[in-house]
């Protein structure tokens, strides 16, 4: 296209803001059916909430324990094979390993899983015995629950397994490694994420790219770029373009004006209508567009050891400490009673040529906790310093129940906070699971202006790349 | 194109679609649906890589038409009989 002045020299079709994991998938199915499309970043890399980095000669991975909804090779049905086909990736490019298997423990009740739904569902029944007939309830009512139907209202998740469930242990230890692992509201979830969830996590299980996240972001990028794609880092979005409700451009952070049939945001609903002229406040005063508050401290521990070599042989534990589980903004600044360990090493990768166990070449320990987020975003720069060590040194203390004490084996330690995150990815909060209230179908206020990622609502590494395709497909290719 | 060369353009358009699918087994009078678990988004896939290398433009209510290798060559055939192979 003729570059007719500085301000504005180019027009897309679409114009994707943020180039996480939705957005990139959203970039490669549009790039495929050769629409002239970009994704903008703000960040000087890609991945949004799961991404990367290299500090003091290591790399390490932000986001991304372990991705949900694994299958293995062949798999023609579930989510990741729909992914693959619809991004033209074979399964061999994101290098999957099955994990070795989790445990929810819970005070008096540890609940073992692996990517064997059926050792799961023997593992409920051996700790709950009274609760066997409602548990095959509740697994009945999943599997014959259709969490794709964008058009559904929401429902209470607790009051459908309360329908199932007499046990409010079972119930609590149910929604733990779920609400971990993507609930943006507390306490409760819409029954159509639970399915969601429960059928990722319980009933499809864990994997991991040996090289971690940048395993399938540099299939992402490569793949865009291959079809045609435009990927800005550095690009940061000030300033959505609107006229007559209608989307047509955004402004760039140094000025520069960019022009397009579509805008595809990822950036969350609150923080996309905060960039567009005439819907600033609708995030305050609307309910339905309020950004979510749920967000985590996790401090990442590089060691000298495999942590089966210290005893550790769980891929993840799921903790609880308390007589209940809650899964709320902690009124302090981390919660303690509960946490996560991950350990990327726990994976099954496979036999080398001389028919040894390929291993991650440090051990690697990940422990994640509720954070508060208002206290962490505001804490002056030395005062954020020593909380973090404090905070760091209290959650390490508190997993001690769960994870042999591999402090004198410490080689490098790193910690983020929901301060952290507000820096790197925008979001508000330093939210990490988006908005509560979610927009299945994608709209806004504003026409030609999309959402997609967290606040769309699908969940999880997978779901996040298929919330890109699925809004990709019904709001730009099938109206071309 | 003949039959057989639509023939091919749909293999090659089925094995983008999943690369990991062995396709040298397909029985073509069994619906894709059946043999490769293709869904929805899946045929519309097919249309849309019809319309990106052909500029075939298939109405909804013909998707039908492509449930099958057969019925898919059938269909086509008339409509790709002046277009040239690639």
């Amino acid at each position: 296209m003729v570059k007719f002045s500085d301000r504005i020299d180019v027009k897309y079709g679409t114009i994707i803001i943020g180039a996480g994991m939705s957005g990139l998938a959203a970039g490669i199915r549009l790039a495929y059916y050769d629409q002239p499309v970009v994704i903008l970043e703000r960040h000087t890399t890609i991945g949004g909430l799961n991404s990367l980095y290299r500090l003091r000669g290591r790399n390490y991975d932000v986001g991304l324990h372990a991705v949900t909804n694994y299958a293995t090779k062949g798999t023609k049905v579930g989510p990741l094979s729909k992914l693959l086909r619809q991004l033209r990736i074979s399964w061999d490019d994101f290098d999957l390993s099955p994990q070795k298997g989790s445990v929810v423990s819970f005070p008096g009740h540890d609940v073992k899983f692996t990517n064997d739904f059926a050792f799961f569902h023997s593992e409920v029944e051996r700790e709950f015995p009274s609760q066997k007939d409602g548990f095959a309830n509740l697994v009945n009512a999943i599997n014959t629950f259709d969490e794709l139907d964008l058009s559904q209202e929401p429902v209470s998740a607790r009051t459908v397994l309360q329908r199932h469930i007499t046990d409010p242990v079972l119930i609590d230890l149910l929604f733990c490694p779920l609400m971990f692992y993507g609930s943006a509201t507390p306490r409760d979830m819409d029954f159509s994420q639970f399915v969601v969830m429960f059928k990722s996590i319980f009933q499809q299980g864990f994997g991991r790219p040996y090289a971690g996240v940048r395993q399938i972001l540099k299939k992402l990028v490569r793949k865009f770029k291959e079809q045609g794609g435009e990927l800005k880092l550095r690009h940061g979005v000030q300033q959505i373009l609107v006229k007559d409700s209608k989307a047509y451009g955004v402004i760039l952070d140094d000025g520069t004006q960019l022009e397009a049939d579509h805008v595809l945001s990822s950036i969350g609903v609150a923080e996309t209508l905060k960039l567009c002229p005439g819907y600033e406040r609708i995030p305050e005063e609307s309910p339905s567009f309020r950004p979510g508050d749920i967000s985590f401290c996790e401090t990442i521990y590089v060691i000298k050891d495999q942590p089966r070599d210290l005893g550790h042989d769980p891929t993840i534990v799921f903790y609880n400490r308390a007589p209940e589980f809650t899964y709320d903004v902690p009124t302090e600044p981390c919660d303690l009673r509960s946490g996560i360990i991950c350990s990327p090493n726990n994976f099954n990768y496979g036999l080398d040529e001389h028919g040894n166990e390929i291993l991650l070449e440090e051990g690697i320990m990940r422990i994640t906790a509720l954070a508060n987020p208002d206290y962490w975003l505001n804490l002056d720069p030395d005062a954020y310093i020593a909380a973090k060590e404090n905070w760091e040194q209290r959650i390490y203390n508190a997993s001690l129940g769960y994870m042999p004490d591999f402090r004198s084996q410490i080689l490098d330690i790193d910690m983020f906070t929901p301060k952290t995150i507000k820096r790197f990815t925008g979001h508000l909060n330093g939210c990490v699971y988006g908005s509560p209230v979610k927009h299945l179908q994608g709209k806004t206020p504003i026409n030609n202006l999309y959402l997609c990622g967290t606040d769309q609502g699908f969940l999880g590494i997978i779901g996040s790349m298929l919330s890109g395709i699925t809004m990709a497909n019904n709001h730009i290719l099938s109206a071309s | 194109m003949a039959p057989s060369d639509i023939r091919q353009v749909i293999l090659d358009i089925l094995s983008r679609i999943a690369p990991d699918e062995d396709l040298s087994n397909l029985d073509d009078s069994v619906s894709f649906r059946q043999q490769m678990e293709l869904d929805s988004m899946d045929f519309l896939d097919i249309v849309m890589e019809l319309r990106k290398q052909y500029r075939v433009q298939i109405p909804e209510e013909d998707y039908p038409n492509l449930v099958s290798m057969d019925s898919t060559v059938k269909y086509l055939t008339p409509i790709l009989k002046d277009t040239p192979a690639k």
